[in-house]
Order: C-alpha cells, then structure tokens, then sequence
C-alpha cells in the first residue's frame, strides 16, 4: 500500500494523460495499467466548441484519484493560481506542484517550487511537488510538508531513463515521505530500476501514450512497477567481482 | 453588453446575468469546468449568485491531458 497524506493506494504506478492517439486506446491502456492516480494539466477551454469531448468523460470518476499538474507556471503565483482553478473543480484536492525554470530542459525552478509548495500546503491542499534531483531540495520540501517528494529521472518527455540513480538514491534514503519518481521514464526496465531502488511510487506519461502500442505497454509498466516493488521488498544479493558457483563442486567425477 | 472571455471579447445579450447563465448560453452546462470572475476563482454553487456586468473579465478553464 502506497500512502499519500489521506489516501492510500494499492497501486504504485500514476499515470499521466496527455498525448495518447485517441481517448479509446487511452481508456484501455488506464484500464490495464491498473493506475488510481492520473494527473491532468488546467487549460482554457474553446467556449465555442459545446461538443468537445473530454477524456473525463470517457472515466468511472469514483475509480480515480486526480492530480492535477501546475504544468505552464513559471512561478509560485502561476502554480498556485492554476492548483485554485482545479480545486475549484470540486474532483482533487491533491496537485502536483509543477514550475518550469527552463523551457529548453523543462527542469523545475526550486525557488518557485518551495514557495508555491509552501503556500498551497498552507492552504490545504495535498503537495506533491515535481522536483530536480537535488537531495538537499528534497528535504527542504519535506521540511515544508510536502506530502510526496517527485524527483525527476531525467527531463520530461526525454525517455533517457535514470540517469543519475545515486541522486535518487539518496532522496530515497533520506525521505520519510513517499518519493515518486516522475518524468523521464522510457521503458518498463526504468520503471522496476526505480522501484529497485526504493521509490515508492512512478509517474508517467509519455513511457505509454508515445509507445507503438499504449495498451501493451500499460500493461508492461504495472508488471515492471510491481516486479521492480516485490524485487526491492525481497532485498537483491550483494554485487561480487568475480564468479561464485551456484552449483555444488563436490559429488561428481569428470574428465578422468 | 460586452465581456472578456478567454482572452475574447464576447457580446452576449442583456438577459444574461450571471455565470449560470451564461454557462447555458454557451451550452456548456454538461461540462467540467471552472470560471474565473475578474480574478476571483468560483465554485459551482458561486455560478449563480456570481452576476455578470459589462466589462468583466472571464476564464473559464477545464482538465486536459497532461503528465
């Protein structure tokens, strides 16, 4: 069980919703990801287009948790203005906190990142703030209440997988908050490294809605994420230099 | 009267008097959304006592995909 402030869930794998092929694959690939998490991003709507669909409308929304994403902030006031608009909503009371410092690398501006974590959690809501990989942010933000630490992989979108596992490794060791490890995942063996090494949790987006076949690889996530869960539960074997024989040496007579 | 809409201006009828209303007029009325009047963000039971003057400044917002 994967707990975050209030609510616990039996899945450890979040799933974001943009930029799948249609809203029917979509809906398969939630359905056998076995996700309760998904986050969303606030944007204008056409007020001219009634008939719109909205992949909201394609859900049971009693089987889902929603975490709406601050994505498009560039500051503490943009975040906490867009975490308003979705909780107005009257569906989550859970955001991630998402300020972007860099448009090139997408990676999160600290500063904003403290102070729109900060004042969200001030006003109630549950902080799951998208971090750098920064083991002293991490703490500063658990510090603060942050309910979930979200350290990146790698940049969003990117699909380099853990790039610097250390660094997780240590938010991981640190942390006595879930640490969830968001952007930057690209294949199923990233997912279970993540959990490996002790996150609580993976979020991702891009891994499924970009792959050949978004079902399948939903699929493929929930098997990693609860391999990648039951293999760090189990506690992996020591890393030797050279050789150890798995089989006994004694017992048996050859080449005489 | 003439009001901000999304960054549009909109001329909608003098019968409009509030968000409700001009949520219907819209015909979004099914949908998930959330309005902000003039910088005040409006919970769904605000809709209808929120009233609507010229010159006032909406946006009215929904969930879309996102990571």
């Amino acid at each position: 069980m994967l707990k975050v402030g209030n609510y616990t869930f039996n899945s450890r794998l979040f799933l974001g919703t943009g930029k799948y092929p249609n809203y029917d694959m979509q809906k398969q690939a939630v359905d056998v990801s076995e996700t309760e998490v998904l986050t969303f991003s606030v944007r204008r709507m056409n007020i001219f287009d009634a008939d719109q669909p909205n992949f909201l409308e394609k859900i049971d929304l009693e089987k889902y948790r929603f975490l709406p994403n601050t994505a498009g902030a560039k500051n503490a006031e943009e975040a906490v203005r867009i975490a308003k608009l979705a909780d107005a909503s009257g569906l989550c009371d859970m955001v991630k906190v998402e300020v972007i410092g860099c448009d090139k690398t997408l990676l999160p501006d600290p500063v904003e990142t403290l102070k729109a974590t900060e004042t969200l959690l001030a006003e109630g809501f549950t902080v799951l703030p998208y971090t750098s990989d920064d083991v002293v942010l991490a703490r500063k933000l658990e510090e603060l209440g942050a309910h979930a630490i979200m350290p990146g992989a790698s940049p969003i979108g990117s699909g380099q997988g853990i790039i610097n596992p250390l660094n997780l490794q240590f938010i991981m060791d640190q942390a006595n908050v879930p640490v969830i490890v968001d952007a930057g995942i690209g294949s199923p063996k990233d997912a279970a490294y993540a959990m490996e090494l002790g996150a609580d949790g993976v979020l991702l987006n891009t891994a499924v809605s970009g792959a050949h076949d978004p079902v399948k690889m939903a699929h493929a996530m929930k098997l990693a994420v609860e391999a990648g869960q039951l293999g760090f539960e189990a506690g992996r074997i020591a890393k030797k230099e050279y050789a150890v024989a798995s089989s006994p040496k004694e017992g048996i007579s050859l080449g005489k | 009267m003439e009001i901000t809409v999304n960054g549009d201006v909109l001329t909608v009828k003098e019968d409009i008097t509030n968000i409700e209303e001009l949520v219907q007029e819209l015909h979004l009325e099914k949908k998930s959304l959330i309005v902000e009047h003039n910088q005040t963000i409006l919970k769904k039971d605000k809709h209808k006592e929120t009233a609507i003057s010229e010159g006032d400044k909406l946006e009215i917002v929904h969930f879309v995909g996102g990571g």
